[in-house]
């Protein structure tokens, strides 16, 4: 064997040895979940659940509140996402078809904004949408609260994105449109939203994505278990003691998972790039 | 052209031009209004209001009036002269050090080992990476729970099997510095895939015949990438860097849920972890303003070297 294929075999073994270690943890969670308790709960770990089961997921399908919470998390984030697409759609077109004074401090302001920490902002969030009625309307324990919390958290990188995919559509498509005679609002609505439907389709799953995976201002703003969203049912799961039902703990954390993992596969390779500039990790 | 289509081109000539003007420009300002007013709204009021209660006493009474009492820079005062504060201060800089570090240097090096790999081998450790960086961060806790129970974690049986040490019923959260090694663990893990990913489309633009000139000359590797690779990629990599500053400086979630309550004590408190503790479990919302305001301004003066450099590579035009 040449030294040089050695070298390439070398590098070939780490890059998947690499591979199991970062993905075990995922392997593990399945793989868990589908174990019996005994295997679980042994000392010496098996590997491969040898007589695989779907106890774990139905006790944690089961457990209280669970279809209540999931439907409180798709609520929000639908709702959520529906809105902010609309705004974000609408801001977009300005910036990258219009000139006007002002724009410039206004990407500025939307890189600046997604760079405030969450944690921050806790405070006067909690106080103002918990205790001080707006408006005379109470938001302790209501979906709307959060869903107001969770537009704003998306739109900048929305607007940041979807600018992006706009960017990419030929002025020409536009002018053509206006010179047979639509008005140019008419040549955005005909011509640039069917071009631009893949880009909103990606944006959109990440800004789901992204108040799906939300903790903090869920587990402030929703304080009954039937009005929780699912990362929240989680992180209440095992209780206090670490003594616990790991098979159900992982067969819950697989079920949250996986819409997750499925829109981020679907849409991954066409937004990836456009990530350097929003802030969007968990 | 159809009767919709006439209609549009007669109606406009109707309106007189000195109107017609003022709305086409109108247009972009009613297009950016609804996100600026929303914005204004979550973001700067709250701000605002930030700002005002950090100036106030406000504790469980007052959220329970609804209203605080002005006491000036108190709570500012206190909170500069409370060790906790200090002792925060230095631990969350030494944590972002570490976990920015680990997450850039590793993701670098793991870019540059994609390039040398095999196409199976490559699109297999890029898949195993997305599949990573989709896992919600509240699920990967639960993971970490699991892989690092005392009794009968993965983690201390491989460790022990490996013969790296007897890790049987070790306990990985009996000590500040391991618990905080622990959220790293996780942290880097979940940061990575971000990283590798970005690098490595980076690196693409790296000019082959350069690297393949230089490596004629007799250059070894590490000249090669230091003066061929790493001049394109300085800039993507000071682009992730200020991104990891800011967002390991702010971690919370996975710090919060993996040491889990009872054991959150000052003595491994994050900036994040010491606002909320102070305002929910001290009930004293002042005082975490302050905190939290404080906090704040390390992150704008941070972010400022962000934003220039956006603003420098034109992605802001």
């Amino acid at each position: 064997m040449s030294p040089r294929l050695a070298r390439k075999l070398g590098w070939n073994a780490l890059g998947v040895a690499l591979f199991a270690v970062m993905v075990f943890p995922v392997f593990w969670m399945i793989s868990t979940a589908f174990k019996p308790n005994d295997q679980i709960n042994s000392v010496n770990p098996t590997w491969f659940p040898a007589h695989p089961t779907l106890k774990h997921f139905t006790n944690a399908i089961n457990k209280p509140y669970f279809w209540t919470d999931v439907k409180n998390t798709v609520i929000v984030v639908l709702v959520a996402v529906g809105v902010a697409m609309v705004l974000a759609f609408l801001a977009a077109v300005a910036l990258e078809k219009y000139r006007f004074s002002g724009r410039k401090s206004f990407l500025v302001l939307l890189i600046g904004v997604q760079m405030i920490p969450g944690i921050g902002l806790i405070i006067p969030l909690y106080i103002l949408l918990a205790h001080v009625p707006v408006l005379h309307y109470n938001l302790v324990n209501k979906l709307s609260g959060l869903i107001i919390i969770y537009v704003a958290a998306v739109l900048p990188f929305s607007v940041w994105t979807l600018r992006g995919f706009l960017m990419g559509i030929p002025k020409e498509l536009e002018e053509a449109a206006m010179v047979d005679g639509s008005t140019r609002l008419g040549a955005f609505v005909r011509i640039l939203l069917p071009l631009v439907a893949p880009g909103l389709v990606a944006t959109s799953v990440f800004a789901f994505i992204t108040s799906w995976n939300e903790y903090i201002f869920a587990r402030l703003l929703l304080n009954d278990g039937s009005t929780q969203t699912v990362t929240v049912w989680l992180s209440y799961y095992t209780g206090s003691s670490r003594a616990t039902d790991f098979g159900g703990l992982m067969a819950a954390s697989t079920l949250i998972a996986i819409p997750v993992v499925l829109f981020f596969l679907l849409v991954q390779r066409r937004i990836a790039f456009g990530l350097t500039a929003g802030a969007v990790r968990g | 052209m159809g009767a919709a289509a006439e209609v549009a081109l007669q109606r406009p000539r109707r309106r007189p031009l000195v109107w017609r003007r003022v709305r086409n420009g109108a247009v972009p300002y009613l297009l950016v209004f609804p996100v600026v007013a929303v914005l204004a709204g979550v973001l700067a009021y709250p701000l605002y209001y930030l700002v005002r209660i950090s100036l106030e006493r406000f504790q469980l009474f007052e959220l329970v009036r609804g209203a605080g009492v002005y006491i000036g820079l108190d709570n500012f005062r206190s909170v500069l002269h409370d060790s906790t504060f200090w002792h925060t201060l230095l631990r969350t800089v030494v944590f972002t050090a570490a976990n920015v570090t680990l997450t850039i240097v590793g993701g670098t090096l793991i870019a540059l080992l994609l390039v040398r790999l095999w196409a199976a081998v490559r699109i297999l450790l890029t898949v195993g990476l997305i599949l990573v960086w989709a896992m919600p961060p509240v699920v990967a806790v639960q993971v970490w729970i699991w892989m690092t129970n005392v009794q009968n974690g993965v983690l201390n049986y491989i460790l022990t099997e490996l013969h790296i040490g007897d890790y049987f019923g070790h306990n990985w959260f009996d000590s500040s510095f391991s618990q905080l090694a622990m959220v790293t663990t996780l942290v880097v893990w979940g940061a990575l895939p971000f990283v590798v990913i970005t690098v490595y489309a980076a690196l693409s633009q790296v000019p082959h015949e350069l690297v393949e000139a230089a490596q004629i000359d007799g250059a070894r590797a590490w000249r090669v990438f230091k003066d061929v690779t790493l001049p394109v990629i300085t800039p993507i990599l000071y682009i992730l860097t200020c991104l990891s500053i800011l967002w390991d400086f702010g971690v919370f979630t996975q710090a919060y849920l993996l040491i889990q309550q009872p054991a959150i004590v000052p003595g491994n408190y994050l900036m994040g972890i010491y606002l909320f503790e102070e305002a929910y479990f001290k009930n004293d919302y002042g005082r975490g303003a302050a905190i939290s305001i404080l906090m704040l301004a390390i992150v704008a003066v941070l972010s400022i070297f962000y934003v220039r450099r956006m603003v420098r590579v034109g992605e802001v035009e």
